[in-house]
């Protein structure tokens, strides 16, 4: 068998964080009541027409500049027709031949190999309804109703070059994108809701070969492990039929993530003409480089520029990376660092423990249920590096915190956690400890140096582990070595 | 005279002085609608509870003393593809046959803040594709002056209502003619304005970049006082003009001293009825004799207007009439068994031949490959056909044409849809430019009346109105009232 280079390209859709529709005024606020967030113009009622939100604009200028695009002054909006009955008007109000972004890119970074992707162009548009099948399924339901609440919604989508040779690029490009879109603060990113949303551009070429295969547009991929299981289960489909003497069509399929597979949805010959034309009830924008300017000032630091400071403070690069790719948790961070100077410790405590409890309740940090303040994560390094607390009773300390963000000093005091590092204390301990254990005494004194851990132990136990088990060491050695 | 026959600032004067009632005044209407409608059928549906209402409160506000706008109390008719909340709306179509609106257009908004009343909803040809109203699913409507000849369309009805006695005003809108045409065939006076000039807020689409809403008026006068009410921005319509509005009624000045009318010569080409032209003539003839200046221009590319007009609406129309599918309102048929089915079987039985031919029409343009060649192709004349006017408005001030190229012709009359695309050459170039036009009565031919045109500079409507009062004080032909002759 030959080898087959994968070649990925994505097209996402990100709704923006507008607080009304891109050409109405109604809410774009996720999960109300059916219909309720709906008038004349998003319900494509006779007569009504659409205005342009000027934040729509601002966030896709914002967005673009994050992603190192040019940004087009001159921009006019499209009809995109097809019948659909999601879609009120029929046709979506999206920007065609003429994209607000173009030529931008993100760098990635996968198994220490930087990569850049081109992203070949930004465009808005609005999103459609949402149908609500009767059964499980379209085809098992007795009727489908429609939820216009999300039509109208603006979205951007990016298109990116075709610059993906893995699964694995093609997520890492994915969650560079995602963390920049929230730092950018244009848009919520929520895969589950629908806010991001992804297809997939997957074809096979063999080693060598100049000419990418035939691609297969692969839909409805909802998390970043859908997106690499389709692209290898695709990957692994394409290969198969190229070997077996078959050849790849040009087609649309859908991800099935209940059985793994992908399934064609559409051919090359079923697809949709779009009949682009340009949309007569929106007058074309110009917009000027004063404004473009005003937004690229307001561009806040990016995931790239973020992990460079952290870098700088001694923060490994693999945790500075896994930090920065979550826009929250980055910001939690900088929050904890205002309280500590070890950063790398507060990296690992975020990363460690707090991340542990984040999974296993399957939330994010800014959750209620997650109730440490940075400041209390900070103090409780602090203690550690001071030698109030050994790590294993930080822990203990940290559990405690969980429930309601006491202070770790306040908590440290009301569990009696303090570390016993008084050396008149110790010393009394370690004669005793000597006094009480004549025979690992001797042991030690005949040159079983293991001894001396039974007696630290002693140690310990006696002082429920509080005791300085550095110091206790310490004394311990000099004692018996006299 | 009967207070049916009089107009929008004579009945204005009289309810100010109290010497008829607005109550009075609109059972009047609706007393000769009963007389007439039959022959007429101008309408579509009649909203008399409404009127009346609306009729007493106008009543109340004079007898408290209160001052009233110029259209308070004065009953008009509203073409049927302008949404009126509550109040059915149908385009003239099955497909929208029992569906009443949620929310008022922009230009009803500004008509019931002036305390106006609304009769009902007019006949057009369905979503304004037509220009004889025959195209209605509803009904045929007739002519007053010759009830066996077409009212012209697309807004027929409200010509028909206006000429008929059956309302004292009415709006129509106009994509290619669609209140000119009707208003010249009917002997009245009717007003497309400059693109942008009225939102178009609730008017439903035919050709978004060319549909414009106006007054259809028995005088000029009553034309600035309906367009002082309707006209201005609109933070709905992103094509409406952000440009102050003048008091109309401030341009209706007898002078047209030293004014420059051109006579543009491709406007009176091979179609053109000679009775017409002569018409024409004897008012350019009348300018002059007013201290005008006329003069013969070329538009060199109105040849190719209607054909390109042929392409930019129908393939506007074929996105706009999408939404017609029968999901969220309008006729649906009930015994399809998936959405797809629904929506092809719900369109094709609530659309109309005409309807279909459009939007088939635009839907072939637009298609991919064919773009290019139609639809981008048909654009790129359309910036010459505006330039022509450029360069002719640089000469001259107002143009002056025959409204259409006939009078109004007879209902049974066969004539293949592209014949009757063609006499939509006079009006359907001032569409493509986005100018204003009017069309006042100028005389008669085979008893039926005819219909000038005054087309003006983009928002100066002030000066085809100013050309088109001074000619209307000098002539009577504004005063002559249709016979309702004929035998239907």
């Amino acid at each position: 068998m030959k080898n087959y280079i994968t070649v990925v390209g994505l097209e996402v859709h990100a709704e923006l964080k507008t607080k009304t529709k891109a050409f109405c005024s109604c809410s774009t606020e996720f999960g109300a009541e059916p219909n309720t967030h709906v008038c004349p113009v998003c319900l494509g009622m006779p007569g009504a027409l659409p205005v342009l939100n000027k934040k729509v604009v601002e966030y896709a200028v914002l967005a673009g500049l994050a992603l190192n695009c040019e940004i087009q002054k001159f921009n006019k909006f499209d009809r995109k027709n097809y019948f659909y009955p999601d879609l009120a008007k029929n046709y979506q109000i999206s920007q065609w031949d003429q994209p607000i972004c173009l030529n931008g890119h993100i760098d990635i970074n996968v198994n220490g190999e930087k990569k850049r992707i081109g992203i070949t162009r930004i465009h808005m548009e609005e999103d459609a309804g949402k149908l609500v099948h009767s059964g499980l399924t379209i085809s098992t339901s007795d009727f489908s109703a429609v939820d216009y609440n999300r039509a109208g919604v603006p979205l951007i989508e990016i298109v990116s070059e075709p610059d993906m040779r893995s699964a694995q690029e093609a997520r890492a490009y994915m969650e560079q994108l995602k963390a920049i879109l929230e730092y950018t603060d244009v848009s919520d990113c929520k895969m589950q809701e629908g806010s991001l949303r992804c297809d997939a551009n997957i074809s096979v070429m063999p080693e060598g070969a100049t000419e990418f295969g035939t691609r297969a547009e692969i839909k409805n991929l909802n998390s970043f492990r859908a997106l690499e299981r389709a692209i290898e289960y695709e990957t692994e489909r394409q290969i198969e039929l190229i070997e077996d003497g078959g050849h790849v069509v040009q087609e649309t399929r859908t991800w099935d993530d209940i059985n793994g597979v992908t399934l064609s949805m559409r051919s090359k010959e079923e697809a949709h003409d779009y009949r682009y034309f340009p949309e007569p009830d929106l007058v074309p924008i110009n917009l000027d480089d004063a404004w473009i300017d005003k937004i690229r000032e307001e561009l806040p630091e990016l995931p790239a520029q973020r992990k460079e400071r952290l870098l700088k403070e001694d923060v490994p690069e693999e945790s500075a990376d896994l930090i920065v790719s979550n826009k929250k948790m980055a910001d939690y961070f900088d929050e904890g660092a205002k309280g500590t100077k070890n950063l790398k410790a507060l990296a690992n405590w975020l990363l460690g423990d707090v991340s542990a409890f984040l999974n296993a309740e399957g939330v994010e940090i800014d959750d209620p249920a997650f109730k440490i303040t940075p400041d209390h994560v900070a103090g409780l390094v602090n203690l550690i590096d001071k030698g109030v607390l050994s790590s294993k009773l930080a822990k203990k300390v940290f559990a405690e915190m969980l429930k309601d963000n006491e202070a770790p000093e306040v908590l440290v005091k009301k569990l009696g956690l303090e570390q016993v590092s008084d050396a008149g204390e110790l010393g009394k301990m370690v004669d005793e400890v000597i006094a009480a254990n004549p025979q690992s005494v001797a042991d030690f004194k005949a040159g079983k140096k293991k001894a001396i851990g039974f007696l630290v132990g002693q140690i310990m136990k006696q002082t429920h582990g509080k005791a300085n088990p550095g110091m206790v060491n310490k004394m311990l050695t000099e004692k018996l070595s006299q | 005279m009967n207070l049916y026959d009089k107009t929008v600032h004579e009945l204005h004067e009289q309810l100010k002085k109290k010497e008829i009632s607005s109550v009075e005044l609109t059972n009047a209407l609706y007393d000769r609608i009963g007389a007439v409608e039959d022959k007429v059928a101008a309408y579509v549906t009649l909203d008399k509870e409404n009127a009346l209402k609306q009729a007493a409160k106008v009543d109340e506000m004079i007898a408290a003393g209160q001052d009233i706008k110029p259209l308070a109390g004065i009953p008009g008719a509203i073409k049927d593809n302008i949404s009126t909340k509550g109040l059915r709306t149908t385009c003239s179509s099955h497909i929208l046959d029992n569906f009443i609106p949620v929310y008022d257009a922009h230009v009803i908004e500004n008509l019931r803040k002036d305390e106006t009343i609304f009769l009902g909803k007019t006949n057009m040809d369905e979503f304004a594709m037509g220009s004889t109203t025959k195209t209605s699913y509803f009904k045929m409507t007739h002519n007053a002056w010759n009830l066996n000849r077409v009212p012209g369309g697309s807004s027929g009805g409200s010509a028909a209502a206006v000429s008929a006695g059956e309302a004292i005003w009415a709006l129509g809108s106009d994509t290619g003619g669609s209140i000119r045409q009707p208003a010249s065939f009917n002997g009245i006076v009717g007003i497309k304005p400059t693109y942008g000039r009225v939102s178009r807020y609730g008017c439903v689409a035919f050709a978004s970049s060319l549909d414009q809403i106006g007054p259809l008026t028995r005088d000029v006068t009553d034309a600035a006082l309906v367009l002082n009410t309707i006209c201005g921005v609109d933070a709905h319509d992103s094509t409406s003009l952000p440009v102050d509005v003048p008091d109309f009624t401030k341009a209706l000045r007898q002078d047209v001293k030293g004014l420059r009318i051109g006579l543009p010569k491709e406007f009176f080409g091979k179609g053109t009825d000679p009775k017409v032209k002569e018409q024409i003539m004897l008012a350019a003839e009348k300018y002059k004799e007013l201290g005008a200046e006329v003069m013969e221009v070329s538009l060199p590319h109105t040849e190719y207007a209607v054909i390109t007009y042929y392409i930019i609406a129908p393939a506007e129309a074929s996105a706009n009439l999408a939404r017609f599918d029968g999901v969220r309102y309008g006729y649906r048929n009930k015994l399809a068994t998936s959405a797809p089915e629904m929506t092809k079987k719900s369109r094709s039985e609530g659309f109309g031949a005409e309807v279909k031919r459009r939007i088939m029409l635009g839907t072939y343009v637009l298609s991919s490959g064919y773009y290019d060649a139609y639809y981008k192709k048909a654009m790129q004349v359309r910036t010459l056909i505006k330039r022509d006017f450029d360069e002719v408005f640089k000469k001259c001030d107002v143009l002056l044409t025959p409204t259409s190229p006939v009078v109004a012709y007879s209902l049974d009359e066969k004539m293949d849809p592209l014949t009757i695309y063609m006499l939509d050459v006079t009006t359907i170039p001032v569409n493509m430019a986005g100018l204003p036009g009017i069309s006042i009565p100028c005389g008669f031919a085979d008893g039926m009346p005819v219909g000038m045109q005054l087309i003006g500079k983009a928002l100066d409507e002030e000066t085809i109105l100013r050309a088109a009062y001074t000619f209307e004080q000098a002539t009577e032909f504004h005063k002559a009232y249709a016979p309702l002759g004929g035998d239907k």
